[in-house]
């Protein structure tokens, strides 16, 4: 990833809250042609924005010159096309998905692909940057020829079309993915630069389909039946097998993802949700439920999505994914650009339940002060945090803890490393992810 | 449209029906009164009905396989993303070895030293692999690739036969090595000041 240098400027001391408070400026990486206006149009705003407030602490400030008469107030806009898929700005570019380059794969297809959260402004992942895992790329199905199976331990089979399907009441529920490798890279090194590379496979969106719990009571549930299987239809014939209080619970089966139907990338037309389960349970591309009364244990039950444990041990079917947050701003490859103001913002979820409380430490861990977590706060959603910082210009270490409704604290990697074995590619890192501050105001993974 | 089912599960699963609809009541309101599902025998799920539940062995196909023709396949199915006796290629690591790796750092991971029960091999070649044309060989080359593929981690003797049987007779190194989901496993405290500092994956290798 080319590493994207983000530069925070210091804000109001007294921004109301709802303000941001803190801009972005992209910097150029060296070699490439600066783009005049954004960054210098920013910069100008927030010191015009600070002039104007009194008794700021902070960076000294100069007048801004007169302001001229925008272009675009003197101009006709962009005629509205006839019809079209709407695109985001030029201006942001940027703010794309990225294929791992911390760990890099042999091969794209079995291989994965990062949400830029350091960009996220709210709980909800835009679809074209839902993070994405894929066992043998991207399937294209016609809605028109797919078909969904349930079958065996069940009193009838029964197959459906995707206008079937549709033609169920539906629900929609808002809720996080996050794929049980997240953050793999970064146990025992500070590998990753961005918050993308340490934390991208994590998304949330709203979602919407059939409850499975109907489907299957329609098909009869027999009495032996104790988990169930899912298959995709994509060249990798992915599958999990799930214990069937689950998929009585809370499971769905969607079709829209925020107000849409779903992406290629994510399963269309149709793929299970399994609230707060690793992302990979989530099988995309459904084409058939099998109900059996025990677990196929497969290769990705076994040998892959496993934990290594203590004594040449492996942990299995560790589907919840712990409670867990991240700062996302300031986060590592930005860099402050002077002491004042900076709202710490970030992400805290919990595959169990919602978050209740997260804290925030400045000093590596001594001290942790309350942040506020911002509406609407459910259960397995990301949920917002954020806490105003008066950075005063020294060294920093800082990070967030969350903490969820079963009262479970997220723990340091240290407390991880204690019980479970850090050796390979290891899963359900939802460890403390500190970001050290330096004396200028850079801001790099301190994690090890 | 068929009517749904509903009296015959009442019948037949009457404790579990009650559970279920209490839990998605509370979650997802009341179930439909109709479904849109179509039946559809057993039978006409075969080409479908492809996983294996390997513990058992059960849902392996009759058939089976030779190590001599499995290398056959293998040079020209595989080879070419795998390497030479699959120690590894232009797509992936190593497929051989690394049994006895799993109280070392690194562990190895192959089909080999890995999976704990043979028949992983057999449902996951038959549904994913080849990567560039998966569900494309017949159960005949499934098998004999499989075995192949375990004679080169010494599991399988040259000249056996690989079918149904043997390849749940087959036990494997990893076969204990598996413990379900005890989380949480850790403990950690809401300290708000005097705290320790947060501590590194060093930290708890060095104490
Ligand atoms: C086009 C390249 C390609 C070809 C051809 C190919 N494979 Fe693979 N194979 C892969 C990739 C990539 C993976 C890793 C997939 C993953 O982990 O999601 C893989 C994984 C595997 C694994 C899992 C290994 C483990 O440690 O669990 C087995 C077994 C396997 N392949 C067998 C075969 C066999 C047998 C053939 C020939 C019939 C074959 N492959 C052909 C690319 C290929």
């Amino acid at each position: 990833m080319e590493v994207e240098d983000l530069k925070i400027e210091p804000g109001r001391a007294n921004a109301k809250p709802g303000d941001r408070a803190a801009d972005f400026a992209e910097n150029t990486p060296p070699g490439e042609q600066i783009k005049p206006t954004r960054r210098s149009f920013l910069r100008g705003s927030v010191i015009a924005a600070g002039a104007a407030a009194t008794g700021v602490a902070g960076a000294s400030r100069s007048s801004a010159e007169a302001l001229p008469v925008p272009e675009s107030s003197m101009a006709m806009g962009d005629p509205i096309p006839e019809k079209g898929y709407g695109m985001p700005i030029e201006f942001e570019e940027h703010v794309k998905r990225h294929r791992t380059d911390v760990l890099v794969n042999k091969q794209n297809f079995s291989d994965w692909s990062m949400t830029p959260l350091q960009h996220q402004t709210g709980i909800i992942t835009p679809n074209g940057l839902f993070f994405e895992r894929h066992h043998n790329g991207v399937a294209r199905i016609d809605p028109e020829q797919h078909r969904l199976v349930i079958h065996g331990l069940v009193e009838q089979p029964l197959v459906f079309t995707m206008s079937d399907l549709m033609r169920y009441p539906s629900v929609s529920r808002f809720h996080f993915l996050e794929c049980s490798g997240n953050g793999l890279t970064d146990w025992t090194k500070a590998a990753s630069t961005t918050v993308q590379q340490s934390h991208g496979l994590l998304s949330c969106a709203q979602w919407t389909g059939v409850p499975l719990s109907w489907l299957l009571a329609e098909a009869g549930v027999k009495p032996e039946a104790k988990w169930v299987m899912f298959e995709g239809a994509d060249g990798s014939g992915h599958l999990r097998s799930i214990p069937i209080e689950k998929v009585m619970d809370d499971a769905l089966l969607a079709y829209g993802q925020n107000g849409e139907m779903l992406r290629a990338e994510q399963g269309y037309p149709i793929r299970a949700i399994f609230p707060g389960w690793e992302g990979n349970t989530n099988v995309k591309w459904l084409r058939r439920i099998k109900l059996v009364d025990q677990p196929d244990q497969i290769r990705g039950e076994t040998a892959r999505y496993s934990d290594p444990m203590p004594g040449g041990k492996w942990r299995q079917f560790s589907m919840v994914m712990e409670c867990k947050s991240v700062i996302t701003s300031p986060s590592g490859g930005m860099s402050l650009k002077g002491p004042g103001l900076y709202e710490i913002q970030g992400f805290a979820w919990s595959g169990n339940g919602k978050v209740t409380n997260v804290d925030i430490t400045l000093d590596g861990g001594r001290t942790w002060q309350e942040a506020q977590l911002e509406d609407p706060v459910l259960d397995k959603c990301l949920t917002r945090f954020r806490y105003r910082w008066n950075w005063e210009g020294g060294p920093a270490k800082i990070a967030s803890r969350a903490v969820d409704s079963t009262g479970y604290v997220q723990p340091t990697v240290e407390d991880l490393a204690r019980v479970r074995e850090i050796t390979g590619f290891v899963q359900h890192h939802n460890g403390i992810f500190p970001w050290a501050v330096s004396q200028t105001g850079e801001v790099t993974n301190a994690i090890a | 449209m068929r009517l749904p089912n509903f009296g015959i599960m009442v019948a037949a699963g009457a404790s579990l029906l009650l559970a279920v609809s209490t839990l998605h009541a509370e979650t997802f309101g009341d179930p439909p009164t109709s479904g849109f599902g179509k039946p559809i025998a057993e039978p006409d799920l075969a080409l479908w009905d492809i996983d294996i539940q390997t513990p058992t062995g059960k849902g392996l196909p009759a058939g089976e396989g030779t190590v001599a023709h499995g290398a056959e396949v293998f040079a020209e199915r595989c080879e070419a993303c795998h390497g030479e006796k699959a120690e590894g290629g232009p797509m992936y690591g190593t497929m051989v070895g690394g049994i006895g790796s799993m109280d070392k750092n690194p562990r190895v991971l192959t089909p080999g030293s890995m999976y704990p029960y043979a028949p992983i091999l057999f449902d996951y070649v038959r549904r994913a692999m080849p990567l560039d044309a998966p569900q494309s060989l017949t159960t005949e080359e499934v098998y004999s690739v499989v075995g192949y593929i375990y004679h080169l981690n010494g599991l399988v003797e040259a000249d056996a036969k690989v079918n149904a049987k043997t390849l749940t007779e087959l036990k494997m190194h990893n076969r204990d090595a598996f413990i379900v989901d005890d989380r949480p496993d850790t403990k950690a405290e809401r300290c708000m000041t005097d705290c320790q500092p947060i501590g590194t994956v060093a930290d708890a290798q060095k104490k």
